[in-house]
């Protein structure tokens, strides 16, 4: 008699509730346990690379900004080479960047802001070549399982129209919900990610 | 960094074992939850790579809840001690995963300015922790057993926040622990949001009497499963190395 394959079954997924800022960003609610943080400044000053900042927004069905999250992120460094023994690309690690971040809001704008460096093109799952990105990760009350998404950057349009996994979402309309516009301001690049967590607009959310 | 043989793509994962995104009765995910399908996403080094915790400088007390938020004396409550194994959908230990929890104090009443129940704090109790899994998959906390605490009309039951971060990010996983005999877990409208039993069966602790403390502590045994890895990476985004 032939057995089947038997995988264990993936742990239930959970909001992560109201109060996600004490043990995921205690700085955010007064808690001093920890030497290390997990924060939204993810350079130093021997980070190579352009210095930009990410400024994302989180829109619930109604259009209210949603003020109790948290964004985590992942992306490469400005080589396009990813901080994780996974990643066996030919290009060089940079010591001073790690790629991970995360952010809660910091102003009653709702702003979750990361300072971080523009990433690299990054190859592909077919040899191809991504656009350059960074991978989001947004949970809050409410939110039954964390929300995986990518942000693009508009001032990348040529790497962004042969993007493979842009191309694969089948409405092209919906591709530009990843796209964040660019802006200069005081010298510095923000570029500006607008969440729409619901309606015309809904983000495109991915099932990895 | 550790050298690893394989980071495969992962086993895709099965969101009919997880809560919808919208749960009418758990009204906050009226206006949150997306609408639309999610877009499938076939694995790229963007989603089997993922941030490592290698340089994270970890305190003596970071798993220790009943010492880490104390000034002037313990908390109070029930002195327990969770434990158990990270583990992937092989059964594999997923060794230095960060495991980090949250959770409200003996009276049911979070550290947390939002947090408006009656109930007191303590000023002896933070309530959060982290660790890393060991090579075995192994984590440990030491802790105050949680307070039940109304939302509305309805109550939570005791109940941890996890957080488990594996090798990569499409492994990264927010559940909720619960406690053995709870009778608040089947009226809980978070609980109901998880679609089988089962399901809700692993998220409930049991008491582990072999790991008590004598004299100190009892203990609660919780594993959580992570997605699993497909053992090869395929062709050609091995890279220009190989």
């Amino acid at each position: 008699m032939i057995a089947p394959v038997k995988l264990l079954t993936e742990t239930a997924s959970q909001t992560a509730g109201p109060y996600l800022h004490i043990g995921l960003a205690p700085q955010y609610a007064g808690i001093t346990t920890f030497k290390t943080l997990f924060g939204s400044v993810l350079t130093d000053a021997n980070t190579r690379g352009e210095r930009i900042r990410i400024e994302a927004r989180i829109f619930d069905g109604l259009n209210t900004p949603v003020l109790d999250g948290l964004i985590e992120l992942w992306q490469a460094n400005a080589g396009g080479r990813y901080r994780h023994p996974g990643d066996r690309q030919n290009k060089a690690l940079d010591e001073s960047f790690t790629g991970y971040g995360r952010a809660c809001f910091d102003t009653e704008a709702g702003i979750y802001a990361f300072d971080t460096i523009k990433p690299g093109t990054v190859c592909g799952r077919l040899g191809d070549h991504m656009a350059p990105h960074v991978n989001l990760w947004i949970v809050a009350r409410g939110i039954n399982i964390g929300l995986h998404t990518r942000m693009y950057f508009a001032d990348e349009a040529p790497a962004n129209a042969a993007d493979p996994v842009l191309r694969s979402i089948e409405w092209e309309i919906r591709r530009q919900t990843l796209i964040a516009p660019r802006q200069e301001r005081d010298g510095k690049a923000i570029y500006s990610f607008d969440i729409h967590l619901q309606g015309e607009t809904e983000t495109v959310f991915f099932d990895l | 960094m550790k050298k690893h043989s394989s980071f495969g793509e992962f086993v895709p994962r099965d969101l009919n074992v997880h809560p919808a995104t919208y749960t009418p009765k758990y009204r906050f995910s009226e206006l949150r939850s997306p609408r639309r399908s999610l877009i499938p996403l076939a694995s790229t080094l963007s989603e089997i790579t993922g941030p490592t915790f290698d340089q994270v400088t970890f305190e003596r007390a970071d798993n220790d809840l009943i010492l880490n938020g104390a000034h002037d004396g313990l908390p109070l409550g029930e002195r327990i001690v969770i434990h158990g194994y990270v583990l992937d959908q092989w059964g594999r230990a997923v060794p230095d995963a960060l495991v980090e929890i949250w959770q409200a104090n003996a009276s049911g009443r979070y550290r947390h300015k939002k947090d408006q129940y009656l109930a007191p704090l303590d000023p002896n109790f933070g309530g959060s922790g982290r660790t890393l899994t060991d090579a075995e998959g192994h984590y440990r906390f030491r802790t105050i057993r949680p307070g039940a605490y109304p939302v509305g009309l309805d109550w939570r039951p005791a109940h941890i926040h996890f957080s488990i971060s594996g090798s990569g990010w499409a492994q990264r996983l927010i559940t909720q622990m619960y406690f053995e005999g709870d009778p608040l877990i089947r009226s809980c409208p978070i609980v109901g949001t998880i679609p089988t039993s089962a399901q809700i069966d692993r998220l409930i602790a049991v008491q582990d009497e072999a790991q008590f403390v004598t004299m100190d502590s009892r203990a609660y045994r919780f594993d959580i499963v992570l997605r699993g890895r497909r053992a090869t990476w395929f062709e050609n985004t091995q890279g220009d190395d190989t």
